[in-house]
């Protein structure tokens, strides 16, 4: 677009092909990529393109999405090959000249187009017992210090999206494995001072599919987006149940 | 019925392809490792079968496979040290990118050192 034909506070837009990885459970056919053309805008991000592809093409394109801005997690899937929140990613930070490619995230069956069967994942979360024990009854709340508070801050932020545990190669061939998702969880409360099931829980986790199943490829730690240190919290769970290192 | 999905590959980083090297050399060192205990256990079926096994290696395919080989267990080698270090050295995660590429240099200098060498012997230079 040119100097003189941009009028004044106009957005940019562009012309962009998304290839999107469907399937449907009820035609009989193998999932495949189907391409749709989507005129966008600088500040458009690639759920709004998937909201235009289904409000202005194709309304059975499925996907989920919630809050839309980064905080419920529901709209983890695999953008250029890599995991990330489509309402956290700006098709301009992608490269426009290329087609966009969106599939589900990888390790969890697929029940149509985007969206896939979270169940093994929010099985494996409630596994490690994701909830504060403690047998206290204080008459207010629970005293902890700014520095034990520091200690798992970074595992607090967590929105359970399952971008990390969908990232990891482990993950992808063993489904018994945790995964990352349900390991920070668990760091969040073994390293929480006023916690008194640290014992139980690294436990659970030192199992033959537990921590140990970690090879940190650290793709867990580039997909997470809310930018949580996921290898370093499950090295810290690692040296937990190693060396009692808290 | 659900189905599991396929499509490109993921596109992981360093991290996950230094994991993915290091499977592919630890699997091909073992291999050697099977020959290389299988030959060495023909001294006792007896010298003669041994020397003429150790005879047939002497050529250059072989040779360039050494140099293969070498290069396999410098990066697997190195590379397991990384992976030690990201497990048991607290701050092992967060340098788990440059520690790579201390890998990669260390891996490249040994190699250098070592080729030209092997390679002069492999095809007889007279150096």
């Amino acid at each position: 677009m040119s100097a003189e034909t941009k009028k004044i506070g106009e957005i940019p837009s562009y012309k962009v092909t998304l290839f999107v990885r469907r399937f449907n459970p009820e035609d009989g056919q193998e999932a495949r990529w189907e391409d749709f053309d989507v005129e966008v805008f600088g500040t458009d991000r690639v759920l709004d393109a998937l909201h235009k592809i289904k409000w202005e093409q194709d309304g059975s394109l499925t996907f989920r999405r919630s809050c839309a801005h980064g905080v419920c997690g529901s709209d983890a899937m695999r953008i250029n090959g890599r995991n990330r929140l489509a309402c956290k990613t700006l098709i301009k930070d992608l490269d426009m000249s290329q087609p966009i490619y969106v599939e589900p995230i990888k390790g969890l069956a697929v029940e149509k187009d985007l969206v896939v069967d979270m169940n093994p994942f929010y099985q494996a979360y409630r596994d490690v017992k994701p909830f504060l024990i403690a047998s206290d009854k204080p008459a207010k709340e629970r005293l902890q210090s700014a520095e034990e508070r520091a200690r798992f801050d970074d595992t607090t932020k967590c929105i359970l999206c399952a971008a990390c545990t969908t990232s990891c190669p482990v993950f992808w061939t063993d489904g018994q494995y945790f995964g990352p998702a349900a390991i920070v969880n668990a760091h969040r409360f073994i390293f929480d001072s006023r916690d008194e099931a640290s014992e139980v829980r690294l436990e659970i986790l030192n199992d033959k599919e537990g921590v140990w199943r970690c090879r940190t490829t650290f793709n867990c730690t580039e997909a997470c987006p809310r930018g949580i240190e996921v290898t370093k919290a499950i090295a810290e769970v690692k040296q937990a149940i190693l060396v009692g290192r808290r | 019925m659900a189905k599991l999905p396929a499509g490109t590959l993921y596109r992981g980083k360093v991290g996950m392809w230094s994991w993915v090297l290091h499977r592919i050399t630890g699997v091909a060192i073992f291999f050697f490792l099977l020959v290389h205990t299988l030959d060495t256990a023909l001294v006792r079926v007896s010298p003669e079968a041994y020397d003429a096994v150790i005879n047939t290696y002497k050529t250059p395919i072989i040779g360039l496979g050494e140099l293969g080989l070498v290069a396999a267990i410098l990066f697997h080698g190195l590379n397991g040290i990384r992976v030690i270090l990201i497990d048991f050295w607290r701050k092992g995660a967060k340098y788990q990118n440059v520690m790579f590429w201390i890998v990669v240099v260390l891996a490249a200098l040994l190699f250098i050192g070592f080729a030209p060498r092997h390679l002069a012997h492999v095809f007889h230079w007279n150096v």
